[in-house]
């Protein structure tokens, strides 16, 4: 029997990181399940109105081993502390996600939640997305600024521009490279002034001169208008489900601008600025003037964030119960919002079941033939996610109600 | 603790433990100790200690919980690590102190020695161990970086054979009857019976045996009959297959024989220890140590602190039985050192603990039955007079491969449109419902068909059905 003693080496150790693929693989599926969830974590409430550094907890369930395992349905032995006596209470019924598990013959080791912070959680949704016309279509850049500043050198150019320094430098190259220097006279018959050393003059091509661009700042302002209806009928879990609604737009328009605003119109049979704490919190009551809304929210793009400076993105919320006498009125103002904003949407808020076509606000929409206009219905929770992707796609083929 | 100590001291050292390992007549593989950091200890441990493995994210997983863990101090590292081959390999932390690694080499001889003896490892070839591992590592990166397979495909086929890794023979010893062997025994199976009066009797009718079933004895070997009946696999899928088979056979004698393992481990490591004359302050810290390694860990079962304790027990009863122990089963044959090769050689840990383990260790140890009573867990026997018995069978069913439920495949075209019958063989005990509907979509992903599997569920017979689109339960 021998025994061989292999010493550490630094270097090795240093060369060895031999999970890292498996790791990065692992990390990869990690995210897909993220995303895979988006639509769950969105409806969770506590995201809703967050500062972007706060860090979510995100259970996973993509990325679970699965095998044939046992239940929990029979007894399990193990030791006691000494004294055990039966019918004693010795812990918890290890759950799901609870604690490391024990001897890894339990399905609950596997379950892990996941630390993101809300902006990759916000990066991640909308990578998902993927909209490519968007980009394009609704997202608009004002020029808010233009000069011009220099970017590198050119050999054609007006005089003021003449780089002195550079012009020099070429035409020694120039020399240099004709062997002018040490053979003064045998390639340059033309050459040979009296006094007796050549004469290197500059020629067009040794000329330099500085290059200049211009320069674009582009002003990435954006106003998100969240218009929402308080009447009587809008109760706190409509209130949420707008609530929900916005809070994505926000984030969603965020990633996209520098700057983003945020202006709340609450309306009843009439309409108001207010702030964040009322839009959601105060509760109205009273009938429902959709057009006063909109009346409202033209009056302040007008007012403040005129559309040649900025971007606007304005959000309707409703559920839908229009004096019905109001209906044209709102219906000329939606398609005045259209063309003064980069998308106008429009989302009733019903629960499923009591729908009434006829009543509902969704039907009269119908009508509105806007490229950038778009309404969705949330009937739930669920319908979160799936409702602002089809607003943002704004793909009218599969823009049927999305229950 | 500051590492003073090099090389050198560990080879003097490891010299005496070695005159101590032939003195005691322990027959170990050559030995081959290497030192390595935390990090490559984690990574060993995501790796299970080979030099070389396939890839697979699982493994990239297990680094990441590992890490985590060992970061926030929930758990330490071990000391060691020692894999099954020939020669025997094994890693000692080099941040640890000099007792410890001593400590370590020692208990590394123990596992070595049971490595090289006990009969559940004798199956494999300990002298090919790493080189396997290193092909199957270099056959899956082939495939990955095949254009025409990739790194997905692979993954996929993966994913699903790890599912069903486990649903393979337990006990490797016992031999499979081969094909022609089974249909023997089911065409004598379908005979009549000896009867010394067949010449009276009347005779009895001759039931044809059905012999185109396949399998034609429930298997449980999931993974290999998949292997060998799925005609949906292209052979570098059967290849994967068999290669996640083969190393789930290397690790399955370590599963079915972790307690009297570490246990013998323990029992050697100490002896040698103690035999050392080691200077006062290492062998207060080795006694330190082996007492945080062998503590009962209450709710939980330390496979050191069993082991050990049902090893000495053994020892005892033969070196220094009680009278009340002679009277019952007769003066001894032999000593207890005898007593213990012969039981390393031949027990696993079920038979080990089930001949072992007495109701007197037990209540010693405090050995329970633990029931889930809502949301607590709430003690459910005692192992007293009435119940240490059946402490012990809730024991024995959930050590080594008793953790994993047994699924047999039935039959592979069960109502002639090839969907596969699988059957659970219950014991009492359920299959995590949510679990076994994914598992069964890798079976299906794998067999292509319907999959049928029967259990049992609140006492009632279920059949928990994948078609590939719906799952259904009836």
């Amino acid at each position: 029997m021998t025994t061989v003693f292999r010493n550490y080496s630094s270097s090795e150790a240093l060369q060895s990181d031999r999970s890292s693929g498996d790791r990065l693989r692992h990390r990869q599926k990690v995210r897909e399940a993220i995303r895979d969830n988006i639509a769950d974590i969105v409806a969770e409430q506590s995201i809703i109105g967050r500062s972007r550094d706060t860090i979510i907890k995100v259970p996973l369930r993509g990325i679970k081993e699965y095998r044939f395992v046992y239940g929990d349905n029979s007894g399990r032995a193990g030791q006691g502390n000494g004294d055990s006596q039966p019918g004693q209470v010795v812990g918890r019924n290890q759950q799901e996600g609870e604690g490391i598990g024990k001897a890894g013959d339990r399905p609950g080791v596997d379950y892990y939640e996941t630390d993101v912070t809300l902006e990759e959680l916000v990066d991640m949704m909308f990578e998902d997305l993927e909209l490519p016309d968007l980009e394009r279509k609704a997202l608009r850049e004002t020029i808010s600024h233009s000069a011009t500043k220099r970017k590198g050198y050119r050999k054609v150019g007006i005089h003021v521009q003449l780089d002195k320094r550079r012009t020099v430098l070429s035409r020694i190259r120039r020399k240099v490279a004709t062997g002018a220097e040490s053979d003064e006279t045998a390639e340059r018959p033309e050459a040979g002034p009296p006094e007796g050393r050549a004469r290197f003059p500059f020629i067009q091509g040794d000329l330099r001169f500085r290059r200049r661009t211009e320069d674009v700042d582009y002003e990435s302002n954006a106003v998100v208008l969240c218009l929402m209806d308080t009447s009587g009928s809008m109760d706190t879990m409509k209130k949420y489900l707008a609530r929900s609604f916005f809070f994505l737009l926000y984030q969603f328009v965020r990633t996209r601008y520098q700057h983003v605003e945020l202006v709340f119109v609450a309306h009843d049979a009439e309409a108001r600025e207010v702030s964040e704490e009322d839009f959601f919190h105060k509760g109205e009551s009273g009938g429902t003037l959709i057009s006063s809304a909109y009346a409202k929210a033209l009056e302040i793009i007008d007012q403040r964030y005129h559309p040649s400076l900025w971007n606007v993105y304005a959000f309707h919320c409703s559920d839908g119960d229009n004096m019905s006498s109001d209906n044209p009125q709102a219906l000329k103002l939606a398609a005045e919002l259209c063309k003064t904003c980069n998308l106008f949407g429009y989302g009733e808020i019903k629960p499923h079941g009591g729908y009434h076509e006829s009543d509902a606000m969704i039907s009269v929409f119908r009508d509105l033939e806007a490229e950038n206009f778009q309404a969705v219905r949330i009937g739930d929770k669920s319908d979160i996610w799936a409702g602002f992707k089809s607003f943002l796609t704004k793909d009218k083929a599969t823009a049927s109600p999305t229950d | 603790m500051a590492a003073v100590w090099d090389i050198r001291d560990l080879e003097y050292w490891d010299a005496r433990i070695r005159e101590k390992v032939q003195e005691f007549g322990l027959t170990c593989y050559p030995q081959e100790f290497e030192l390595c950091d935390h990090t490559q200890m984690l990574s060993l441990m995501a790796y299970s200690g080979m030099p070389s493995h396939y890839p697979h994210w699982s493994y990239g997983k297990s680094f990441e919980r590992q890490k985590t863990l060992y970061d926030h101090g929930v758990s330490g590292l071990p000391y060691e690590m020692v894999i099954n081959s020939d020669p025997c390999l094994a890693y000692l932390m080099r941040q640890n102190s000099l007792a410890l690694q001593i400590l370590t080499i020692a208990h590394v001889y123990g596992h070595n020695d049971f490595f090289a003896n006990n009969f559940t490892f004798s199956h494999l070839h300990a002298g090919l161990v790493v080189e396997t591992f290193k092909n199957h590592a270099n056959r899956v990166r082939g495939y990955i970086a095949d254009p025409s397979i990739g790194q997905e495909a692979v993954e996929l086929v993966l994913d699903a054979a790890h599912a069903l890794s486990l649903q393979c023979r337990r006990n490797p010893a016992i031999r499979q009857r081969s094909p022609a062997e089974q249909r023997r025994a089911a065409l004598e199976a379908a005979g009549p019976s000896p009867d010394p009066f067949q010449s009276i009797h009347k005779r009895p009718g001759y039931e044809v045996p059905e012999l185109s079933r396949i399998p034609l004895e429930p298997e449980e070997d999931l993974l290999a009959f998949l292997r060998d009946y799925s005609p949906k696999l292209a052979d570098w899928q059967r290849d994967l297959l068999a290669i996640v088979h083969e190393q789930t056979q290397y690790f399955m004698p370590q599963i079915e024989t972790k307690i009297m393992n570490e246990g013998w481990a323990c029992y050697w490591h100490r002896t040698i220890m103690n035999s050392l004359d080691l200077p006062a302050d290492l062998q207060m810290e080795f006694i330190i140590r082996h007492n945080q390694v062998v503590r009962p860990i209450p709710g939980d079962i330390n496979p050191y602190h069993l082991g050990l304790k049902v090893w000495d027990d053994i020892v005892r009863r033969y070196d220094d039985p009680t009278p009340q122990e002679i009277e019952e089963f007769g003066k001894p044959d032999r000593s207890g050192r005898d007593a213990i090769f012969q039981i390393r050689d031949v027990d696993r840990d079920v038979s080990f603990l089930r001949r072992f383990l007495t109701q007197k260790l037990m209540r010693e140890m405090d050995m329970i039955e633990v029931e889930p009573e809502g949301d607590d867990l709430v003690v459910s026997r005692i192992s007293d007079e009435n119940d240490w018995q059946h402490v012990k069978r809730t024991l024995l069913s959930f050590i080594g491969m008793g953790s994993t439920p047994v699924i047999r495949v039935i039959d592979a075209d069960h109502s002639g449109n090839r969907t596969l019958l699988l059957r659970h063989e219950y014991d009492g005990r359920e299959l995590l419902l949510d679990y076994a509907e994914k598992t069964l979509r890798f079976v299906h992903q794998l067999w292509g068909r319907r999959i049928d599997l029967q259990t049992m569920l609140d006492g009632r017979e279920v059949c928990l059905s994948w078609d590939g689109q719906d799952f259904i339960q009836n």
